[in-house]
């Protein structure tokens, strides 16, 4: 009990180190000390008085929704001696493997850079800067030669390091076995199984309403469909991040998503906000950063190529150019298991007072990066609005799957639980598929990297990751690519080869996600 | 994230027959009916000038043998020109139908549609008031040209600065349209007397029509766009009119601004032109679907607005077809499909840029091919040449009965709507559709009875 005590307190002073001398801070001052004016305050009851006003002025509602965000983001409480390494990761091979990961990745960058010839930055010459600012709007329409710029990496490329991922200290048995995992991830991690999952997930449940089935066109709204709306206005108007979250378990309606999102994430559209992506547009303006490259080559192989998100060309680039520039997305690398790149000042190799993060922001762009960005064009469209929330996102949830951790939403998780889960639930269908040399995984992993997106239809996905907020998890990603596979079960018995396994499974676009999910947890 | 082969089992592999054939493959998409209660004809001879999706569809249909040269038949897929010149001479029974109007050109040509609505809304005016006649505010003004030229002038010189757009009346697919903002353009054109190279010099002055540009076009990532949409009109006199709920947003190839009005591949969204474009790239989809289009917009906007919206495109439908319901010569033979072009505004406000009588049925793509697949079924599902049909459904497939002598609303009658005089059209646009669900449900017949 007093260790409870203890790591509560720690917790608090934490979150209130953080949030001491952040903007939310100095805005409540202002206001408690302008509302000292009013009528209502009395000398007396001061502290009461004021308490009182800024929970009825809905200030008190936004320091429990900033709150509520740094628990969010929080690493779980470890041993005061630990050192902070254990907070990014604390299982020692995993953060080797990063490292060793990253060590590849830089090394590809760099041989680009020096092939090329092209410096990682430049500073733009001025009718460079007024060209670009002139053209903000509209860099689709650029054609860059990029021929000779490669993404530094694929998914596939990804996969084979987490393949070859080993615990030191756990013996792999030879041969398959019926208790035996016969997947290709080779360590043992905590994943839930469906039971757990049941309980975790109780509102996917038959017996619980949602949207992506319960508004189905041939059911009566009354039935949830209204009610469920009304609920989601009043969340809104309430504006209560821990509200809209538990509320996005159901579904979010169509209508107001934006806002639920962006309650849940607390990504505001202040001033400063505003101001703050104003500056990275700067920054764009100023210096042309190699990575620059990477990203036009992304959005042009992958989301201008997509049906639906080609319109939404422009945006991307505004947005993950800036991102690229953005230096307090430095913040997540304490809880993240990957260490930003960094480099050093042309001719001062060596010396640590003259390195650099590259990119400023740590994270190298691979080869369907821009997709995480691309869905949420379709709920946003003011770009430092449609910023905030991506950021949030990925800081909280889309670094997972990308690099080499034990966490539960990560990456390395999900492929475990994904195959646990086919193999228990569909022994046959796996067999057959291994021993045909189709492995489930190598098929499945493009669409839990992406986290779908881009493989489902928009709205299907929109509704997947209202679930991802809802529970604060990644794991439903992974029991949603077993429930494809399920789905797909019949087709996939008859295959004789990984080919043809990939053609049953490339079109996932028909696809109604909760239905799936629903019937291979509680069915 | 464009179809693939995927799941869909190939049923039957049929060739489809389209002049820039590209290969597209009907998959799994279902036999019309298992047995259908054959009142109508057994065995339907048809005529087809097309060599597109229509004619797969007539292909597949059970009992539908295609007539070729001079032979009887009972339905005719013609196309507008046949119609001018054989209309008239053709004696067609009872039951024979064909896709046109004689005249639908009242609906279809830009200077006649203008004339009609205009006509139209001053009785409005006149016979029921000024609100009413407000309704009929969905074309942008437009003056016919050269007739209406003074007066075109007094409203051009009332606006300087504002764009206009000159359209040709009797041409499709962008062709010679362009924009100007001074008087001095059209003054060159005018004397220029080149209005197109297959003009010649007997050749009658073609009519154009001049209209005020919208400016503020609804931009979807910086890209403008405009929608089209499937109205089937079964009869003018009463008026009975089919929506489907499949369609589509056609987006331009580049961004829009208002900087260059000669670009016209900026300003035109037609397909046609968009292909001849020189960075289109055939295999970029330059199309949502309609479903697509309504979600986005409901995120954007909220249901309320999009709703609001919807119902104002409702009524561009109804409006411009009571318009020219007294003018259209009505026979019981004719039924037309109709492509309306609606444009939206930054304001969410809709406007009516034309009516086709024709609209086009070839297919950009796979998906764009099932639609206007599905679209042409269940159109000769509602014409109904078997008799399958009671004539009292208000839902056939994808086409959702809209105007039936007057409007027609949903039966739902919710808790909210219950005390309340409030009722919902029977129109869902960009909604769900679950087609074969109700078909399989709406053809078969009831035990025991047969169809009266």
């Amino acid at each position: 009990m007093m260790e409870e005590g203890a790591d509560l307190s720690v917790t608090i002073a934490q979150i209130v180190h953080r949030l001491k001398g952040a903007h939310l801070h100095s805005q409540l001052e202002k206001q408690a000390r302008e509302c000292l004016h009013r009528p209502e305050i009395k000398l007396e009851s001061l502290k009461e008085d004021v308490r009182s006003f800024l929970k009825a002025s809905g200030w008190e509602r936004k320091l429990q929704n900033a709150v509520y965000r740094e628990l969010h983001i929080l690493p779980p409480p470890g041993h005061p001696a630990a050192p902070p390494e254990h907070t990014k990761e604390p299982l020692v091979y995993m953060r080797k493997a990063q490292a060793s990961w990253e060590k590849r990745i830089l090394k590809s960058l760099n041989s680009m850079c020096t092939e090329l010839g092209v410096p990682l930055a430049r500073k733009r010459p001025v009718s460079e800067q007024k060209e670009l600012t002139n053209k903000w709007n509209e860099m689709g329409t650029d054609e860059p030669d990029l021929s000779k710029f490669r993404p530094v990496y694929a998914p596939k490329d990804f996969l084979e390091v987490l393949i070859s991922l080993k615990n030191p200290n756990y013996d792999c048995r030879e041969g398959l076995t019926a208790n035996s995992h016969w997947g290709l991830i080779q360590i043992s991690l905590n994943v839930r199984d469906i039971p757990q999952m049941r309980e975790a997930y109780p509102e996917l449940s038959l017996t619980c309403s949602q949207l992506g089935i319960d508004d189905h066109a041939h059911i009566p709204p009354d039935l949830f469909e209204s009610e469920h709306i009304r609920i989601g206005k009043k969340v809104v108007s309430e504006q209560d991040s821990a509200a809209a979250q538990q509320y996005s378990r159901q579904g979010c309606p169509t209508g107001f998503r934006a806002q639920l999102w962006a309650l849940i994430l607390n990504a505001t559209n202040e001033p400063e906000d505003i101001m703050h992506y104003e500056q990275l547009k700067a920054a764009v303006i100023h210096h042309d950063l190699l990575v620059d490259n990477l990203i036009y080559k992304d959005v042009k192989l992958t989301a201008s190529n997509d049906d639906y998100y080609f319109v939404f060309e422009d945006f991307l680039y505004q947005v993950l150019l800036c991102f690229s520039r953005d230096t307090a997305v430095l913040e997540h690398f304490s809880y993240n298991s990957a260490t930003p790149p960094k480099s050093y000042i042309q001719g001062k190799t060596g010396a640590e007072e003259f390195t650099v993060v590259y990119p400023p922001n740590g994270v190298i762009p691979f080869h369907g990066f821009s997709m995480y960005v691309s869905p949420l064009c379709f709920l946003y469209n003011e770009p430092s609005r449609l910023y905030s929330v991506f950021r949030e996102m990925y800081v909280r949830y889309f670094f997972r799957l990308h690099s080499i951790s034990s966490s539960p939403s990560g990456i390395v998780s999900l492929c475990l639980q994904f195959e646990r889960l086919l193999q228990n639930h569909l022994p046959q269908l796996f067999y057959h598929l291994q021993a045909i040399g189709a492995q489930p995984l190598r098929i499945a992993f493009k669409w839990m990297v992406r986290a779908f997106s881009g493989y489902l239809s928009t709205d299907q996905l929109l509704l997947l990751w209202d679930r991802i907020l809802g529970y604060d998890s990644l794991e439903i990603v992974a029991v949603l690519a077993a429930a494809v596979f399920t789905f797909r079960a019949e087709n996939l018995m008859e295959v004789t080869s990984l080919a043809s396994a990939e053609a049953v499974l490339a079109d996932l676009s028909t696809l109604k996600v909760m239905p799936l999910l629903q019937v291979f947890l509680f069915a | 994230m464009s179809p693939s082969s995927g799941d869909r089992t190939i049923k039957q592999d049929f060739f489809p027959s389209q002049q820039n054939s590209i290969g597209y493959t009907l998959t799994s998409l279902p036999p019309n009916s298992d047995s259908p209660d054959r009142e109508g004809r057994s065995s339907v001879r048809y005529k087809c000038s097309m060599i597109n999706s229509i004619l797969d569809v007539l292909r597949q249909r059970p009992g539908w043998v295609e007539i070729k040269e001079d032979g009887e038949w009972d339905f005719n897929w013609c196309d507008v020109g046949w119609l001018r010149e054989n209309f008239d001479h053709s004696y067609m029974e009872e039951h024979v139908r064909i896709c046109h109007f004689r005249n639908h050109y009242e609906l279809t040509r830009k200077n006649l549609m203008v004339k009609n609505l205009k006509r139209y809304r001053k009785t409005l005016d006149r016979e029921v008031g000024r609100l009413e006649g407000a309704k009929c505010d969905f074309f942008p003004c437009t003056f016919e040209l050269p007739s209406e030229y003074h007066l075109f002038v007094e409203e051009f010189k009332r606006s300087p600065g504002s764009i206009w757009i000159m359209k040709p009346v009797a041409r499709s697919q962008g062709k010679g349209i362009f924009l100007f903002r001074k008087l001095k353009d059209i003054m060159e054109w005018k004397k220029d007397g080149t209005r197109s190279e297959d003009q010649r010099d007997e050749a009658p002055v073609e009519s154009y029509v001049a209209q005020r540009y919208i400016e503020n076009p609804y931009l979807i990532g910086g890209i403008k766009f405009d929608l089209r949409v499937y109205v089937l009109v079964t009869s003018y006199l009463p008026l009975k009119a089919w929506l489907y709920r499949d369609g589509f947003a056609r987006f331009s190839n580049t961004r829009f601004s208002l900087s260059s009005i000669d670009d016209q591949y900026v300003h035109l969204t037609n397909v046609a032109v968009q292909k001849t474009a020189p960075d289109y790239d055939p295999e970029k989809g330059c199309k949502w679907q309609m479903q697509q289009l309504r979600r986005y917009l409901t995120a954007k906007h909220g249901s309320e607005a999009v709703e609001t919206l919807f119902k104002d495109i409702d009524n561009i439908f109804i409006r411009s077809l009571l318009s020219v319901q007294k003018v259209i010569i009505n026979d019981k033979h004719c039924f037309e499909l109709y492509g309306y072009d609606i444009l939206l505004d930054q304001h969410l406000k809709p406007w009516l840029i034309e009516v086709n009588a024709s609209p086009s049925l070839t297919a950009s793509s796979q998906e764009d091919y099932e639609m206007k697949y599905r679209l042409l079924e269940d159109t000769l599902n509602v014409v109904d040449m078997e008799g399958r049909l009671t004539g009292k459904e208000k839902r056939v497939g994808g086409y959702d009965l809209m105007w039936n002598d007057g409007p027609v609303y949903r039966e739902d009658v919710s808790l909210e709507t219950l005390g309340t005089t409030y009722q919902i059209a029977n129109t869902n646009l960009g909604c769900v559709n679950d087609r074969r669900k109700q078909l399989r449900q709406l053809l078969k017949p009831f035990p025991g009875h047969k169809r009266s």
